[in-house]
């Protein structure tokens, strides 16, 4: 049966508390928002790096190129689909948005270790593979943590798969500005440690950022 | 299934000539329904759009009207997720409540219906999977119930003296205006009016205060439990 008083109650409580709100801007806008401060970190590093390396690194291994370009697009396309999931109404088709970018950045990164090596560029060891586990980590961290607090000011009705797709936009960019710096050729252990990085990355942002933000 | 689409089938108003008509216009975007798919559901679903943007402005009659029409439509959206009739009105009241605390995040150059489409399913989903849970807890065996002794009548009143010593805490944990909206309007039973006079607050701000303090001894005393 229908509790229309109760409803006609609530409805009149709202109503008095009712203040004007600010619109949230569209998801391409916010996207841009929250790409500005990868890109004022890449800007950084390309004043201090240069980008002599990488595109050394690029002209003799185009699947590196092609890695690092899959990477770039699927942090653009992946924050694109977290902040269209944050929105009620919108299709959860977007978690898709990501996937084809995401499967050229891990399939050309894999190609990478079955070809000739790079002349002149030396093959990471375990240790300079552990720095690398050490920037992604270290880069996602505050980029999961922005992007969750951007998200927690709409509505994700889906909040783990938002927060694994907002683990996934900030490991591909942590990924992608370590291509500024990466002086090395591609080697089964980067690789490795790359993916366990990634990997670590989506899973803490799906077990906390899913707690963060369910409670949004 | 998109959240998105959950109105194809809804029933909630208008003429029966409404349930023909294409999905599409609930998927999104104005812009991409044709010309002749527009209908009077889709009339009401871009005037609810117009109510909630003024509402955003602050429109408080407007979003009356837009609260009082979307009841229907949540009681739709709960049914088709398969909420049992008494639990319907507790997806409304949550609907309700999040509609209220995520109103910025409707962009009125989009449906109205699929936006409170997902909230109001979302909400459903909550409501069947806590009475799932609940269910979980609970002991369904025929034998224990029948053979468990009854508690005596003075472990009952100990019990019942417990819950209201429990509930009597939580009141004095409230904030001050809410605890004041709790005594007079639930525990002295004054109507809004001589509540006002006594307290000296106006009718609306005491409503507010008692709902607020509703949800946080509601919160408190089943979510400690």
């Amino acid at each position: 049966m229908s509790d229309a008083p109760r409803h006609e109650a609530l409805i009149d409580v709202l109503g008095a508390e009712l203040t004007p709100v600010r619109r949230l801007p569209p998801p391409w806008l916010r996207t841009l928002g929250w790409l500005s401060m990868v890109a004022v970190i890449a800007v950084v590093m390309f004043m201090h790096f240069g980008a002599s390396t990488m595109v050394h690194r690029w002209n003799a291994a185009p699947d590196l190129g092609w890695a690092a370009f899959g990477g770039a697009i699927t942090a653009i396309t992946a924050a694109l689909a977290a902040f269209a999931l944050a929105v009620p109404g919108r299709s959860i088709r977007w978690a898709w948005v990501p996937v084809p970018s995401a499967l050229l950045w891990i399939g050309a990164s894999g190609m990478g270790c079955l070809r000739a090596h790079i002349p002149g560029m030396p093959v990471l060891d375990l240790h300079g593979a552990n720095d690398c586990f050490i920037f992604i980590i270290s880069f996602s961290i505050p980029l999961s943590g922005l992007l969750i607090w951007l998200l927690r000011r709409a509505c994700p009705l889906h909040p783990v798969l938002t927060a694994v797709i907002v683990g996934l936009a900030s490991a591909s960019a942590s990924a992608s500005l370590l291509e500024i710096c990466h002086n090395f050729d591609a080697a089964a252990t980067d690789l490795l440690m790359h993916a366990v990085a990634v990997a670590i990355v989506v899973a803490l942002n799906a077990i906390m950022g899913g707690k963060l933000l369910s409670r949004a | 299934m998109l959240p998105s689409l959950t109105f194809s089938t809804l029933t909630f108003s208008g003429p029966c000539v409404l349930l023909r008509q294409p999905l599409r216009r609930a998927t999104g975007n104005h812009k991409a329904v044709p010309i002749e798919s527009t209908s009077t559901s889709e009339q009401a679903d871009q005037q609810r759009a117009a109510w909630m943007a003024a509402a955003q402005a602050g429109d408080q009659r407007a979003y009356a009207r837009l609260l009082t029409d979307s009841v229907g439509l949540i009681r739709a959206v709960a049914r088709r997720q398969g909420v049992a009739m008494d639990a319907l009105d507790d997806v409304v009241q949550e609907t309700l409540l999040t509609v209220h605390r995520v109103r910025h995040t409707f962009d009125p150059s989009r449906s109205y219906d699929a936006w409170l489409s997902a909230i109001a399913s979302r909400r459903a989903i909550d409501i069947l999977r806590s009475q799932g849970r609940r269910d979980r807890r609970e002991v369904h065996d025929e034998f224990a119930l029948d053979s468990h002794p009854e508690r005596d009548d003075a472990s009952a009143g100990a019990e019942r003296e417990q819950e209201a010593r429990r509930l009597r805490e939580a009141i004095e944990t409230l904030p001050p205006g809410q605890r004041e909206a709790v005594e007079q309007l639930g525990l002295k039973e004054r109507s809004l009016a001589e509540a006002a006079d006594v307290t000296g607050r106006n009718t609306g701000a005491l409503k507010v205060n008692l709902h607020r303090a509703l949800k946080s001894l509601r919160d408190r005393l089943h979510g400690g439990s």
